[in-house]
């Protein structure tokens, strides 16, 4: 082998990785943001006695979960200004990057609230508490402590999932490899770089959702 | 020159889509050999396999699957193995694959309860006999619901493969929309097929698991 492996060169680009970073960390917030209000829509509309609601939240969960983000972002980008719609790229990312995870939000908050069992609900009523007031004592603890975790395993997932929006021009972190590599041809170097950025957030936020979850939920504070 | 989007597409389209499933079908092998020795490195007694089988899965779990393709497609040629994008394809998946059949089939393993093993050797049987004809039948039913509902994973994410310009499904589908210009048509299209493999593999994956937990 007589390659000449040169990270050091990747140090001039600092500024430039730095800035892909801001902006896949802003690019997971929103989704994972926006995810949530469409998941709750779609959770609270799949539960539903009405087929009118559960019929189409179903297929929306269906259909996303079974299709690639790839794809669905293509349409998103390439597909929709032939019906008139011209996005950004940015754009185009949080939309496609929102809608992939409203189908996940939604599946997690099905699960978190059936995870609260009826006989609580009916013990905080029963104790005089008024159905809001279940909710709020009762049920909101409960639930959130029961999906914390897939909520927060969900955001490293799609922190490292934002790396394919990329491929339609979006500057966040991954296209940061493309640019450096493109700047001094170092390919690997530039690619295994990024990819190892992504572990050190990966970590990182694991880290900082145990921690939260520890404060949170382990150590109860004293009411 | 601008051509309509015919029948002819979807034809190629459907042609591409064997070479999505062919190589979801070579991660499915490769990493799940892989994964039988991560899941062994993973429980066996020796704290250093442990650690092992642990950084590996970290690792793989811990980077997005674009970055590891990239990776194999420009780093394998630097230590002299010539690849191409089918290769690094091929390689990265499986190594992929691995890190998350490991810890599927660690979690089925651990879900029999010790009281079995111990059973077992009460029994006189000899640790090979414990798990094969005790531990493994009970772990393999935990076991299959989930490694199918993976393999969705795996269909969906042989999809990045067409950033390294590996013509499967995905890419097929944007060189179909290059000719034709009609982009909306073509990747719905591709979405369909995607969804059509996708979809029956989750529908089993559920029926496994309803029919498979009904025992315990």
């Amino acid at each position: 082998m007589n390659y000449n492996f040169r990270f050091e060169i990747l140090l001039r680009y600092q500024a430039e990785i730095l800035q892909g970073v801001l902006l896949t960390l802003q690019l997971s917030v929103l989704t994972m943001v926006f995810g949530l209000v469409i998941g709750l829509g779609v959770a609270i509309a799949a539960g539903s006695p009405s087929k009118w609601l559960s019929v189409p939240a179903r297929f929306y969960v269906e259909t996303i979960r079974n299709t690639p983000l790839l794809v669905q972002l293509f349409i998103v980008f390439f597909g929709l200004p032939s019906l008139g719609v011209r996005l950004s790229a940015d754009l185009a990312a949080v939309i496609a990057l929102s809608i992939n995870m409203g189908a996940y939000g939604a599946e997690i908050l099905r699960a978190g609230f059936e995870s609260v069992r009826r006989s609580q609900i009916e013990a905080g009523r029963s104790l005089g508490l008024t159905a809001a007031q279940t909710f709020r004592h009762v049920v909101l603890f409960q639930a959130t402590k029961a999906i914390y975790p897939a909520l927060a395993s969900q955001f490293v997932l799609i922190m490292l999932a934002t790396c394919v929006v990329s491929s339609i021009g979006v500057t966040e972190l991954f296209h940061q490899a493309a640019f450096i590599d493109s700047r001094t041809y170092r390919s690997f170097e530039a690619y295994t770089l990024i990819t190892l950025s992504y572990l050190i957030l990966t970590l990182a936020f694991r880290a900082l959702f145990s921690f939260i979850y520890w404060a949170v939920f382990v150590r109860r504070p004293a009411r | 020159m601008i051509r309509e989007f015919a029948g002819a597409d979807v034809v190629y389209l459907l042609l591409a889509a064997r070479w999505t499933v062919a190589l979801a079908l070579v991660a499915m092998l490769g990493g799940g050999l892989l994964g039988l020795v991560i899941a062994a490195l993973r429980i066996v007694p020796f704290k250093p396999a442990n650690w092992l089988a642990i950084l590996y899965i970290n690792l793989i779990q811990g980077t997005p699957l674009l970055g590891q393709l990239f990776i194999f497609f420009f780093g394998l040629p630097l230590i002299g193995i010539q690849v191409d994008a089918w290769t690094a394809a091929a390689i990265s998946l499986s190594i992929y694959a691995a890190a998350f059949f490991g810890e599927i089939w660690r979690g089925a393993l651990q879900s029999v309860s010790i009281r079995q093993w111990e059973a077992g050797a009460s029994l006189g049987l000899t640790y090979g006999q414990r798990l094969f004809y005790v531990v493994l039948p009970q772990a393999l039913r935990v076991a299959v619901a989930p490694t199918v509902g993976f393999l969705v994973q795996l269909i969906k994410n042989t999809s990045l493969t067409a950033l390294i310009g590996f013509v499967e499904l995905t890419r097929a589908g944007q060189i179909i929309s290059g000719a034709t210009f009609a982009p909306l048509r073509v990747y719905l299209v591709v979405a369909v097929v995607y969804f059509v493999i996708c979809f029956s593999l989750s529908q089993m994956s559920r029926r496994l698991e309803r029919k498979l937990h009904v025992a315990r």
